[in-house]
């Protein structure tokens, strides 16, 4: 498959879905002949879908910075004395549904926005933490040490040599997380945020299947075409160095 | 030049080397031998201040190596490892530009440089300056593990077991290519090795160590003709001193020039263990010797053989 | 016993956890359910008999920075005081809910949290200290949680807000776990059985692998509530062709339906990996010696490929107790129910309630599959 050409696809038929449902009376209307209002039309699609996006940038970005610091720490000597620490409380957080996540936070926070963004940062950190702590444990003891030996500083050889030759891992952990924030983003409508979950959960709590499937289109393309622009990014990105 | 002075180390409860004292000359090819857990590896990675000793101290040209900062004094020092170590994320070009890089030398000088190495070392740039470590040979990553080693022109060479990893033909090979470098380049040389053919075959001095003390150092003959105690001869392989010290010399030193003999001609400049070979397999006591070029200059006797301890 | 400086560490960092727990309010005091209460933290609550607390918890702040250890010792400590915690926490609820129809309601705050949080790692840091084995381990467990068992069958944590929410949702609560159970059952088998067969079928002919993994993969990708949501139409259809079934657009169907398909992917996943992962040598030998190919596999291949594969269904069935939780969104119930109650309410308790046996069930599925993986594997080594 040539590079791109799945997050082309994907990214075409997403925007195509976006233009056609606010005129897809007719259609909703053939399936669902007893709602009154088949078609969605409380929010702009689009404006939804910009802001389901801006959730999940807002998350991501703190989460991958804290999660690479974080795996980056506990591998150095620095911080090896808490790495099974480390890597109990991940499988223990990690255990926890998003879901549950998002309930918690609320507490906390109360409704709207922030619980959500405080909630897809904590639970985003994980698999990119876990990634990072992963790629950096599989690396041969002798490549650092070696770059070591030629004359690299620690932080030289952090960033030129075990940073890229981990980087596959790392970046496997951070298309994971921001994949799982588009869903737990979805959800985030149940506590009050404004995302394409919102037509799901409306119409949900309003027997309107016709508003859930239009909600959950958006919200499936949107992440088949995040997770294809990942892997198109992942083979630019990454080095040549696996065949 | 690198002067090693009553080094002790312990790693935990072991002492793993003892009040040793080594000195290198300048142009010198000085190989470590002794059995695993002698400390040879360890007197090594003293050099480039991988490890630290725990007293005693480390010299280059007089002064304490401790002096500067590890990394620049490990820029000036070329190391190559058995398992040759190289970056599989880059290319053999970025790899044997590291050190020139670290020193941030103009980007053109880099490039020469690498196509020297590569052109030096038997391997055309053109077809390997872009290939990564997974797409070469065993025996070619050890030689871009060399040229990593030279990059940066420098003082002296560490190699830890650099061949053991090989195929002898491949083996043979590197020693070879080893030894033509150090005379072409007259580098200063460290090698550990636990292979006695090897520290024979390349080293201008050899260093037997056990238990973390030296236990004889001196030029390969001497160590073979006059060990030192019970445990060089043992290491040496009694057996085969004889057929080792053969191993020393060319036909070259011992031919009887002009003179005449039948047979498949021996080579000049083959080693006399190759001649006492050649006799057995001809089952005769005399052979032509020819040069280069084929001509018959002389003739070896078996007898001449035996005159190797004078 | 010494520490070494890694293991101080560790505990002085946890040391510091507890101390910011301290900081922290241990409960919280609401006039009635919806608002919202004030917090009181533990040093308020120190007084009288409960004084007690405070030998083991200065054990605990003291002992890492102390020149010799006893990590038997702390781990005691520990266990004290957590379940001394508990103690006092029911006694404070009990005390300030005097009178039958009182409608304050007392929780555990943050800092209560935080603390047993903090126990918790400690403890099992302690366990690896001792190098406790199963059987020390389990015992350790079980001396942990007895006073709290303890407690909770004598009533003295009734008084709890997360006890009266119990008590609420207490009927409900064995249908949650059927419910719950149900969903993972029911979509594992199938799934593993589905998931087995794609992948033995990918591993015999190589060239599927790449389609089969990557149209996997898109479905994964589906995050699950639209993939629920997606379902709603097909299996209502469904539902109308096949009226005797039960099956409809929400309940078990679909969600059973939705967790069967993510789980496919892991399975295939897997199946390929333990089959890939045999080695070699084993299937050349085991054809040298004149097995037939069906003999290769039920004697050589699978059993080889045995402890990977239940790797793989640890991997699944862990996943499929958190994506359940969602499935109560379109009405197939289970512990999810229960915790979007607790939001819709804004009954943070209620929530707790839901969340807690999904953790408590991942754990306990988790470590079982890892007791099981491990016993294999100790198996294999003998034989």
């Amino acid at each position: 498959m040539k590079t791109g050409r799945g997050f082309l696809l994907s990214l075409t038929v997403l925007t195509a879905t976006l233009f056609i449902l606010p005129f897809s009376d007719a259609l909703f209307h053939a399936l669902y002949p007893e709602l009154s209002q088949p078609v969605y039309r409380q929010d702009n699609l689009t404006l939804l879908l910009i802001a389901h996006l801006q959730i999940v940038a807002l998350s991501s970005l703190p989460a991958i910075f804290i999660g690479v610091a974080f795996g980056i720490w506990v591998t150095r000597p620095s911080g090896a004395a808490f790495r099974p620490l480390a890597e109990t409380v991940l499988s223990l957080v990690q255990s926890i549904p998003p879901v549950a996540v998002l309930a918690l936070a609320v507490p906390l926070l109360g409704f709207g926005e922030w619980p959500a963004l405080l909630a897809l940062t904590s639970y985003g950190l994980l698999p990119i933490a876990h990634g990072t702590l992963s790629g950096l444990e599989a690396l041969p003891a002798e490549l650092g040490q070696t770059a070591r030996a030629l004359g690299m500083t620690r932080w030289q050889t952090l960033r030129r040599i075990e940073l890229p030759c981990a980087m596959p891992a790392i970046f496997a952990g951070i298309r994971t997380s921001v994949v799982i924030n588009i869903g737990t983003a979805a959800l985030a409508s149940t506590v009050g945020a404004r995302t394409l979950g919102l037509p799901i959960i409306i119409g949900l709590s309003g027997f309107n299947d016709a508003y859930v499937i239009q909600g959950a289109l958006l919200v499936a393309l949107l992440a088949i075409c995040v997770d294809q622009f990942f892997v198109w990014m992942g083979k630019s990105v990454l080095p040549g160095h696996r065949s | 030049m690198i002067e090693l002075d009553a080094i002790h180390k312990t790693f935990g409860d072991t002492e793993v080397l003892h009040d040793l004292s080594l000195k290198i000359e300048t142009g010198e090819l000085a190989v470590l031998i002794g059995p695993s857990g002698s400390g040879k590896s360890t007197t090594l990675k003293l050099l480039n201040r991988l490890l630290d000793p725990d007293r005693g101290c480390v010299r280059l040209h007089g002064e304490d190596i401790r002096r500067q900062a590890p990394e620049q004094l490990r820029r000036k020092i070329g190391y190559a490892i058995q398992s040759v170590g190289l970056f599989p994320h880059w290319t053999v070009e970025q790899n044997i530009a590291v050190v020139p890089e670290l020193q941030k030398w103009p980007r053109t000088r880099i490039r020469e440089r690498v196509a020297e190495l590569l052109v030096l070392l038997d391997m055309p740039p053109a077809q390997f300056l872009h290939r990564y470590p997974h797409q070469i040979s065993g025996g070619q990553q050890q030689r871009v593990g060399v040229a990593r080693a030279l990059a940066a022109d420098p003082e002296f060479l560490l190699m830890d077991e650099p061949f053991g990893a090989l195929d002898p033909v491949t083996r043979a090979n590197l020693q070879d290519e080893l030894l033509r470098i150090h005379r072409l380049l007259g580098k200063t040389i460290v090698l550990v090795t636990h292979d006695l053919d090897e520290a024979i075959r390349l080293g201008s001095r050899i260093v037997i160590m056990d238990q973390g003390r030296i236990v004889q150092q001196g030029p390969a003959r001497e160590i073979l003709l006059t060990p030192a105690n019970a445990f060089v001869r043992d290491f040496v392989k009694p057996g085969e001193i004889g057929v080792r010290l053969l191993g020393l010399a060319r036909v070259s030193e011992r031919v009887r020039w002009s003179a005449q003999a039948t047979g498949e001609a021996l080579g000049l400049n083959a080693t006399l263990r190759e001649a006492l070979s050649a006799f057995i397999l001809q089952g005769v006591a005399c052979l032509p010797v020819a040069d280069e070029s084929g001509r018959h200059v002389g003739a070896l006797h078996f007898d001449d053989l035996l005159e190797i301890r004078a | 016993m010494t520490a070494s400086p890694d293991d101080r560490r560790v505990e002085r960092l946890l040391v510091a956890g507890m101390v910011i727990a301290l900081l922290l309010p241990v409960i919280t005091v609401a006039p009635n359910r919806l608002l919202s209460g004030s917090g009181i933290e533990l040093h308020a609550l120190l007084h009288g008999e409960r004084l007690w607390l405070l030998f083991p918890l200065l054990w605990l702040l003291i002992a890492p920075f102390l020149p010799r250890s006893w990590p038997a010792g702390a781990a005691m400590a520990a266990i004290a005081l957590g379940n001394g915690l508990l103690w006092l926490t029911g006694q404070e609820a009990a005390l300030r809910t005097v009178g039958d129809d009182s409608l304050v309601r007392v929780s555990f705050g943050p800092g209560f949290w935080l603390l047993l949080l903090c126990l918790g790692l400690l403890l099992k840091h302690l366990a690896s200290r001792m190098r406790a084995r199963h059987a020390m381990g389990l015992v350790l467990l079980v001396s942990a949680l007895s006073p709290a068992l303890v407690m909770l069958w004598k009533g003295m944590l009734d008084p709890l807000s997360l006890m009266q929410e119990f008590f609420n949702v207490q009927d409900t609560l064995l249908q949650a776990t059927r419910e719950h159970l149900m969903l993972v059952a029911g979509s594992a088998v199938p799934a593993i059985c589905l998931g087995a067969g794609f992948g033995f079928v990918a591993y015999k002919r190589p060239r599927l692998q790449g389609w089969v993994l990557a149209g996997f993969n898109v479905l994964q990708t589906i995050p699950s509530i639209a993939m629920f949501g997606l379902l709603i139409g097909p299996m209502a259809a469904l539902g109308h062709w096949l009226p005797q079934s039960g099956i409809a657009g929400i309940g078990m169907a679909p969600a059973l339906v939705a967790l069967a398909l993510y789980s496919l992917l892991p399975m295939t996943h897997a199946t390929l990996a333990a089959l890939n992962q045999v080695p070699a040598a084993a299937r050349q030998a085991g054809r040298g010696l004149g097995m037939t190919p069906v003999q290769l596999l039920l004697r050589v291949e699978l059993p080889l490929a045995l402890p990977v594969f239940i790797a793989g269904i640890r991997i699944t069935v862990v996943q499929t107790v958190g994506l359940a939780a969602v499935a109560a969104l379109i009405g197939a119930g289970g512990f999810g129910a229960i915790l979007f109650q607790g939001l819709a309410a804004s009954a943070p308790d209620q929530v707790i309630l839901g969340v807690l046996p999904i953790v408590l069930l991942t754990i306990t599925l988790d470590s079982l599959f890892q007791l099981l993986i491990s016993t294999l594997d100790a198996h294999h080594d003998r034989t």
